[in-house]
Parts: C-alpha cells; sequence; structure tokens
C-alpha cells in the first residue's frame, strides 16, 4: 500500500462531499472529462482507448476461430479478460490476475454478455463445431479511480470498432477469406459507478476518492434503459433508497456517455 | 442467459418445483456443527448444501498482511467437485474468486473490525451441493457462523435472490431458474439498519422489475433473518428442553 | 424510553434492545439513542446500563487476569506462548530464569519447549503491543499434572460462582484441585484420572447450561449421583 491518502486529504474529500462539491470543482454527478479513440492497435480485429480524466485503459480485440460451449451450440463464444498492468500503479503487482483484475474482467463481461450487445448466433459458423471466439482484453494503462467505468466503455468502443474476418465452407474445411465485416453489435451497454461517500452517491470517483469511499455500485444500462448488471463493492453498505436514485441517475448518465460512441 | 421455449411457470402460475412466486424454498440451518472452528453453520436451501466455518480472530499469517488499525477478513467460497451436475475443477474458478470478494464485502459492514488491530478472521464456504443462489445460501450461513463464533457485530446479514423468469417476478432462484430464466438479482442485508451489503444483478430488467425485484428479495431476506435468529437461539435453548 | 427484551432473554447480534437514555455495557453498541446487541448472549440490566452477557466470546487479554498458555514458539530470549485469544503472548527468558538471561550459556528449549504448558499472569498489554506473561509469583510457571479442558472464557465466572462457590464444592466432591485460567483454560489436578473426569464432566455442564438458573443445585446432584452410581449406569448401559 504505496498509496496511503493523508488523513487530512481524506477528511477533505469527505467535507466537501456532504456539502455537494468535490475537490476537483466537480459537481457529485460530473463526469470528468472522457476521450475516445478507436482502431489504434492495427494488429488488433478491434481496439480502444478510454481517457477518464488520467484514468487511462486500453481494450484490444482478437477473435479466433474455436468451438461453442455445449449449452450454447449456436452461439459464438465471448471472453473478457483484464490486465492491472504494473505500470499504470504502484499499487498493481506482477503476477496472476488477482481479486480485483478478475472481479474487473467479469463486470465488464456481465455488461456485454447480459445486454447481449453482441449477436452471437452470427458468430456462428457450424452449429455445435465451428464458431468465432472474441477476446476482450483490457489493459489498464494509469489508474486514477473508475477503472470500471473506464474498462466497460473502452470494451464497447473496441466491440463497435472490431472487424470479423469473412469465411467460406470448402470441403467440411473453413477457409478465411480475404476483407472483413463489422462484428454484429446489437446494444451499447454502458456502465455507471457510484462511490459512496458522507452518505451521498458520486459517480466517477477519482483514485483518492476511491480510497476513502465505503462502498461502490455499478450499472450497467443498455440503449432501451433497462438494467443489465449490477455489481456492489466495498466493504460498506447502500440503502434501498440509494439504489434507487442511482438507477435513476444511472439511466440519465449512461445516456449522455453513449453520445459520444460512434457506431 | 438464453431465453428457452421450455416453461419455468406453469398455467396455475407455480414453478418447476412447485413454489408460488414470492415462496422461499424449504430451509434448514443447523449451528455450531464443526467442532474445530470458533464458529459454525450449516445451511439447507433447496437441494443447496452448505457449510461455513469461522476460525479466529487471531495473529495474521503471514504478518505483513495485518493491519495497524483494524482486524482483516478473509473468505473463501468454493464448491466442491461433486456439488454440480458435471465435475468442477477443485482449484478455485474465476467465479469462485469473485464471488468470495463480493461474500466477504457482504460480511464486513456487520464486523466491528476496528477492535482488534492486527489480527484476523478466516470464513470458509463449502458448497457441498449447488442448486442456485448458492452465494446468498453462503452469506446467511457465513454471518450466522460468525455470531456463534463471538465475532462483535452490528447486525447479521441474511441473503436472498429475486429475479424474473417467464415475465413474472419470482423470489429464491433455483439453479434452473437462474439458468434459464431472465434475470438474477442477489441482495444481501442488515435487517435492523436497513443496509444493502450485496446487491449483484444480471439479465435485463426495465426500472420499475428493477425495483419490484428488489423489495421482493428484502422481504426474503426478512424471512430468512427470522430463521437465522432462531438458528442461533436453539443451539442454546434446546439444552433447556431437555432438562426440563 | 422502551426496552424491547425481558431481563436474561437471548439476544442476537443486531437485535434493538432498548431505545432512550440507556448506557452501553458489555456486548452493545449505540446508534443515537438506541442500543443494540453485538453478541449471542443475554440481556440484563444494571439501572441504566445495559449488559449482553455473552454466550459465545473469546479471551481478550487484560494487566493483573492468570491464564494458561500453550508454549508454540521458542525464541531466542523467550518463549511465544498461545492463550487462546487473538493475540500471542511473550514470556521473557528472564521471568523464568529468575536471573539475567545468558544467550551464551542458556538453553531456553530446557526450561520450557514446544508443547509445555503454564500458569501466567498479563504483566502487560496494550492494543499495540502483544501481552507479556509474568511467572515470578508462586503457584505460576510449568504445569507438569493434571488435565486440561478449554471453555467459552465468559462463563469461566459462572466456574467460579458466586464468592467461589462452585469451585469450591466440585473441589470438595472431587477431591481435585482446579486452577482457572480466565482465557477460558481450566486445569484439575486430582488423586487419579477418574476424579479427574468427573471434574471435567461437572465443567462441561457448566459451560453447557450456564444460562439456565438453579445451575448450582444441578452440579452438585449430577456429581453425587455419578459418585454413587456412575459406574454401575456405564456398566448397565453396556
Amino acid at each position: 500500500m504505496s498509496s496511503v491518502i493523508t488523513r487530512v486529504k481524506q477528511k477533505q474529500i469527505a467535507q466537501a462531499i456532504a456539502k455537494g462539491k468535490r475537490l476537483d470543482g466537480r459537481d457529485l454527478a460530473d463526469y470528468r472529462e472522457i476521450k475516445i479513440e478507436q482502431g489504434i492497435i492495427e494488429r488488433a480485429e478491434g481496439s480502444a482507448r478510454i481517457l477518464l480524466g488520467k484514468t487511462e485503459v486500453l481494450v484490444g480485440t482478437k477473435i479466433e476461430l474455436g468451438e461453442p460451449f455445449p449449452d450454447t451450440p449456436n452461439e459464438g463464444v465471448l471472453t473478457v479478460n483484464a490486465e492491472l498492468v504494473p505500470l499504470a500503479s504502484s499499487t498493481f503487482e506482477p503476477g496472476p490476475p488477482d481479486e480485483n483484475s478478475i472481479e474487473l474482467a467479469r463486470i465488464v463481461d456481465r455488461g456485454i454478455r447480459e445486454s447481449k450487445a453482441i449477436d452471437t448466433e452470427k458468430l456462428c459458423i457450424e452449429p455445435g463445431k465451428k464458431v468465432f471466439v472474441i477476446f476482450v482484453d483490457v489493459y489498464v494503462l494509469n489508474h486514477d479511480g473508475n477503472l470500471i467505468d473506464a474498462s466497460a466503455l473502452a470494451a464497447v468502443a473496441a466491440l463497435l470498432n472490431t472487424k470479423m474476418p469473412n469465411y467460406e465452407i470448402k470441403e467440411g474445411e473453413v477457409k478465411l477469406k480475404p476483407g472483413y465485416t463489422p462484428l454484429p453489435m446489437r446494444k451499447r451497454p454502458i456502465t455507471v459507478t457510484f462511490a459512496k461517500i458522507s452518505d451521498k452517491l458520486v459517480v466517477d470517483a477519482w483514485l483518492e476518492e476511491e480510497q476513502v469511499m465505503d462502498a461502490r455500485l455499478s450499472m450497467a444500462i443498455d440503449d432501451d434503459g433497462n438494467i443489465c448488471a449490477i455489481q456492489k463493492g466495498g466493504s460498506g453498505y447502500f440503502t434501498v433508497q440509494e439504489i434507487l436514485d442511482a438507477a435513476k441517475m444511472a439511466r440519465e448518465k449512461s445516456e449522455e456517455i453513449r453520445k459520444k460512441l460512434k457506431w | 442467459m438464453s431465453q428457452k421455449t421450455e416453461k419455468l411457470i406453469d398455467k396455475k402460475g407455480l414453478r418447476l418445483d412447485g413454489r408460488k412466486p414470492d415462496e422461499l424454498r424449504p430451509i434448514k440451518m443447523e449451528v455450531g456443527i464443526l467442532s474445530n472452528a470458533e464458529g459454525s453453520a450449516y445451511i439447507e436451501q433447496g437441494k443447496n448444501k452448505i457449510l461455513a466455518a469461522v476460525f479466529g480472530p487471531k495473529e495474521m499469517h503471514p504478518k505483513h498482511l495485518a493491519l495497524p488499525d483494524r482486524m482483516v477478513i478473509r473468505c473463501r467460497y468454493h464448491m466442491a467437485p461433486f456439488s454440480v451436475q458435471e465435475r468442477k475443477s477443485p482449484s478455485p474458478s474465476r467465479r469462485e474468486i469473485e464471488l468470495s470478494k463480493v461474500i466477504r464485502e457482504s460480511l464486513e459492514p456487520t464486523v466491528f473490525m476496528e477492535y482488534y488491530p492486527r489480527t484476523g478472521i478466516d470464513v470458509f464456504i463449502e458448497v457441498l451441493q449447488a442448486d442456485g443462489s448458492t452465494r446468498c445460501a453462503s452469506i446467511t450461513a457465513a454471518s450466522v457462523a460468525m455470531a456463534d463464533a463471538g465475532i462483535p457485530m452490528r447486525d447479521l446479514v441474511a441473503a436472498c435472490s429475486a429475479g424474473k423468469v417467464d415475465d413474472t417476478i419470482i423470489l429464491d432462484l433455483m439453479d434452473a431458474e437462474d439458468k434459464l430464466g431472465s434475470a438474477d438479482v442477489p441482495v444481501a442485508l442488515m435487517p435492523n439498519h436497513n443496509a444493502v451489503t450485496l446487491l449483484q444483478m444480471d439479465g435485463i430488467l426495465t426500472a420499475e422489475e428493477f425495483e419490484k425485484t428488489v423489495s421482493l428479495a428484502l422481504e426474503g431476506c426478512q424471512k430468512i433473518y427470522a430463521m437465522q435468529k432462531e438458528a442461533l437461539k436453539t443451539r442454546y435453548v434446546s439444552v433447556k428442553e431437555v432438562e426440563e | 424510553m422502551p426496552t424491547f427484551f425481558e431481563r436474561r432473554q437471548i439476544v442476537t447480534p443486531g437485535d434493538l434492545i432498548a431505545e432512550g437514555d440507556y448506557i452501553t455495557g458489555e456486548n452493545t453498541y449505540a446508534e443515537g439513542n438506541r442500543i443494540y446487541a453485538s453478541r449471542i448472549g443475554i440481556v440484563e440490566y444494571d439501572n441504566k446500563k445495559i449488559n449482553v452477557v455473552a454466550l459465545r466470546a473469546f479471551y481478550i487479554p487484560r494487566v493483573g487476569d492468570i491464564v494458561i498458555g500453550t508454549v508454540v514458539e521458542v525464541g531466542f530470549n523467550g518463549w511465544t506462548v498461545y492463550i487462546n485469544a487473538p493475540y500471542e503472548a511473550l514470556l521473557r527468558a528472564s521471568e523464568v530464569l529468575s536471573r539475567p538471561f545468558k544467550p551464551q550459556k542458556d538453553e531456553l528449549s530446557q526450561f520450557l519447549n514446544v508443547g509445555d504448558l503454564v500458569v501466567a499472569k498479563i504483566s502487560a498489554y496494550d492494543r499495540a503491543h502483544n501481552p507479556q506473561l509474568s511467572v515470578s509469583e508462586p503457584g505460576l510457571g510449568k504445569i507438569t499434572r493434571g488435565q486440561i479442558i478449554k471453555i467459552t472464557s465468559t462463563k469461566i465466572p459462572r466456574v467460579i460462582g458466586r464468592k467461589g462457590s462452585m469451585v469450591s464444592m466440585i473441589t470438595q466432591e472431587t477431591g481435585c484441585q482446579i486452577i482457572l485460567g480466565l482465557n477460558g483454560v481450566i486445569l484439575v489436578t486430582g488423586k487419579n484420572p477418574e476424579d479427574e473426569e468427573l471434574a471435567l464432566m461437572a465443567i462441561r455442564k457448566i459451560e453447557e447450561e450456564s444460562h439456565i438458573s438453579g445451575l448450582t443445585d444441578r452440579v452438585t446432584q449430577m456429581l453425587k449421583e455419578e459418585k454413587k452410581g456412575g459406574k454401575i449406569k456405564n456398566e448397565s448401559k453396556n
């Protein structure tokens, strides 16, 4: 824990939020500036880099041929992995994924999967035998808080940018052909994460706010305003009213952010 | 969660196991059943069979994991290889690692962690047989095991899932309903403080459906809380009944 | 200013015991003017003070307590002793040697080795430092015979009884010497293992039934019956 935040700073953050203000001047419901760049890694089938203030996340997608899961023989396979790369923070240790990176990957995965963002049936080549497997690799390059929203957004932006190889079946063999078609996308789920500080909900907490927060709540919202995934984290709690307020605000915020996504 | 044609709710409005939409499965809880643990509990909820054990508080090993100002809680949620239809590898899966984390975070708000700096407690959960909503049943059992270990706590935690199948909001999802239904919302509650300590969801719900689902899950939590108290008291009261 | 539980009722963590002008006692906490239970236990009212006598708790060291512990490590200037608490205790070499400790000459494991039991007094302890033990008073030191039983530490007062009535009754009935560690560890030393087993039975009964009234009578009765017919009963069962 090399990034210990001083008690004075903790108090300042909490007191400001109690008054409805944040130390960086934002309102409780304001995101930091969001910058999206797509298609920046040529070797990847799709890619996107998100800057959320100083938080930086790069997502690359790769597509390979593989087998479907036995219970979904007609559908392609989605696999999400997250790497908390050591260069992103002194608190990230090299080594096998820890619970934080696993949780991050699974939150991103659930947002995409549960909203049915990808038309996975169109990724089926031969039912029960051959399908396209999409690998979404989340690479956290700089950690300044709210990795969840940045990663989820980067993943969707990368998927929107992903090209699927053309193929033909000759004598029972799948052969890739030159040329690409865009990945069949149906939805653009947006994840909005709230931090609970001084009994108030703030969106897009930066690193120091996260170190002060009691708990966090992430909600993925689809294009129609439905809720499609939720994750509570942290060792605090939420009241029912706070949860309902969060759901309402998540819908508003997700709409705002979705406008920034080119499709 | 793929939508299948199979009906999960019949014409009479009953579920595959004959339950009404807002009905819990039969629940059995036993406290203090493992002699080596400081606290323990066993829960059966439908076909779920889960053991929870608490060790400590004790000095943290390795020592560098200890915190100078509070206790550390470690939690391991683990499924036995024979607990599911197809053998599960005993090495921890990504799902188990995530569940261990969210279960721990659902229990932490109840514990006076600042009372015992530099110490740690271990919460071990073994799912012996799984039939849906195991994380909720695990939390319910682990909270009771912590009380049985004499850990000072603000409240118990009771957990229950609710969700949506065939356009109906239902309580306490079993495996088939979890897999084939359209949404699953596990919730954990500190009943005396109206504090939600676990909230997850996958599936698709409108804002209105979400509100309904959460409030149904909370009703389930309150019912389960009553059973937790009963189970804890039974451990001591039963002695009295024998005596008189 | 309502209270929500009768005296001697069982509460579980989170139960709201009272609301209003009350003070928190053992195993309770306050939020505003509400008093809640923090452990499973029995409610006791002491004027404005609300206590929960815990049915389940662990031992937290206090300076001056007599405890019984097990040596778990021989260090280079003392021993680490497990005292059935969240914190391990330290017993300095000079305490046992009653003279300055000479690292070149003294082999500590000859005095106390891993697994040895000691009766000791907590001489120092605070939240930031582990407890320290002393064995310099008479009756303290290494245990060489007898049997050990562990019970929930909060029940030690019930084993002692009012003004020591319970423990002296057991001593009288069984002829065993009983040393009570406040950490919930009890040493029973008798003339033979049968006497010791009888005393252990009585202690187990106290632990199980401590929250039910009429305890002393029931334990006395049990001991008398066991002494008279215990052996015959056991034989007829077989």
